[in-house]
């Protein structure tokens, strides 16, 4: 089966970051597919490369990047949720005339679009609220 | 573009928080991408659709105002809960679009028929 | 068809659990996750006959909830993974 999953949760503020990030990992370990993690509302924060949890956490977003390199996943961030909370790529930094950019590797911006992309092709999808 | 059937349900309250504004954007989205869009209000979601709101003052836009356009964009399936309007002593005179006010048991069926539940 | 409610604010939110129980019909199943455990103790007088109850195995122990007498089952990741599957829809309530 394919899955999509929305999250709405950041990491290390709101546990529904680190519960997404665990149910994927049981989806993928059972030989399910997933379609796209989408990252909305303050979850857009999955996809900080500045964030830095204290070292006995375990790192959310490093694990999102390992999954998604493992796994080929596609993880987009609403561009609009992160534009409007300081997350940006290159292109985004330069269009606002920002000093840098800060999207994790692994993680690309994109619009809601995606999220009804995702819903229209997935047999399931999975929102991890806050 | 095949078709899904997309109920959006908002539960908070507007300009506190971010999820009504999220709400609308993915409902307008899917709508845009020629989706089947319903918009169902509960709870402290049904203050989204007062009337009179100004808040100007407090720096952001209108979501009553933006609600209003849901009809422009093919969204004219919008309900909310008759048990939450009456909870908070309101009624759908003092929304500002027109909305079917459902009791729980119709609340129940109409999420049942959906291909996608999406909560904000 | 059944729907997955997965439920993770407390008992305390009664507006979220009053949102979910509406929406709960017999036959589908109920699934507590993050804060949402600590109604595990108790079924709800208003959880229709049929729903299944369950609560997420990870979220119990971290609250210290496994060892207390539980109205749900407790499952794990994998069987979240299989009731989404058994499911036709999922809804979330937070």
């Amino acid at each position: 089966m394919i899955f999509s999953i929305v999250v709405q949760g950041a990491p290390h503020s709101q546990q529904s970051a680190e519960s997404a990030l665990r149910f994927a990992r049981a989806v993928l370990a059972q030989g399910h597919g997933i379609y796209r993690v989408f990252f909305s509302g303050d979850g857009i924060h999955n996809g900080s490369a500045l964030a830095t949890p204290q070292q006995d956490e375990g790192h959310i977003i490093e694990g999102w990047q390992a999954l998604a390199k493992e796994h080929e996943l596609d993880l987009v961030v609403c561009i609009a949720a992160a534009l409007r909370r300081g997350v940006m790529n290159d292109e985004e930094a330069k269009r606002h005339d920002k000093l840098n950019s800060n999207l994790a590797d692994g993680f690309t911006l994109s619009g809601l679009g995606q999220l009804t992309d995702a819903a229209i092709h997935s047999d399931r999808v999975v929102t991890f609220g806050s | 573009m095949s078709s899904k059937s997309f109920l959006i349900v908002s539960r908070r309250a507007p300009y506190a928080s971010n999820h009504a504004r999220e709400a609308l954007d993915a409902a307008l989205t899917a709508a845009i991408f020629e989706q089947d869009v319903a918009m169902l209000f509960l709870s402290d979601g049904v203050y989204q659709l007062l009337n009179n709101q100004q808040p100007g003052t407090i720096g952001q836009k209108n979501l009553g105002a933006n609600l209003q356009v849901l009809p422009m964009y093919d969204i004219e399936k919008l309900y909310v809960s008759k048990r939450a309007l009456d909870e908070r002593s309101l009624t759908t005179d003092q929304l500002v679009v027109p909305v079917q006010a459902l009791d729980d048991a119709e609340i129940n069926t109409l999420i049942k028929q959906q291909d996608l539940v999406l909560n904000f | 068809m059944s729907t997955l409610h997965i439920l993770s604010k407390p008992p305390s939110d009664n507006d979220c659990w009053r949102d979910c129980l509406t929406a709960c019909s017999s036959g589908d199943t109920l699934l507590l996750i993050e804060n949402g455990v600590y109604g595990a103790t108790v079924r709800p007088a208003e959880l229709p006959e049929g729903v299944t109850f369950l609560a997420l195995q990870a979220d119990l122990e971290a609250r210290g909830l496994s060892n207390l007498p539980l109205s749900t089952k407790a499952i794990d990741d994998a069987d979240f993974v299989n009731c989404c599957i058994e499911n036709q829809q999922t809804v979330s309530w937070f």
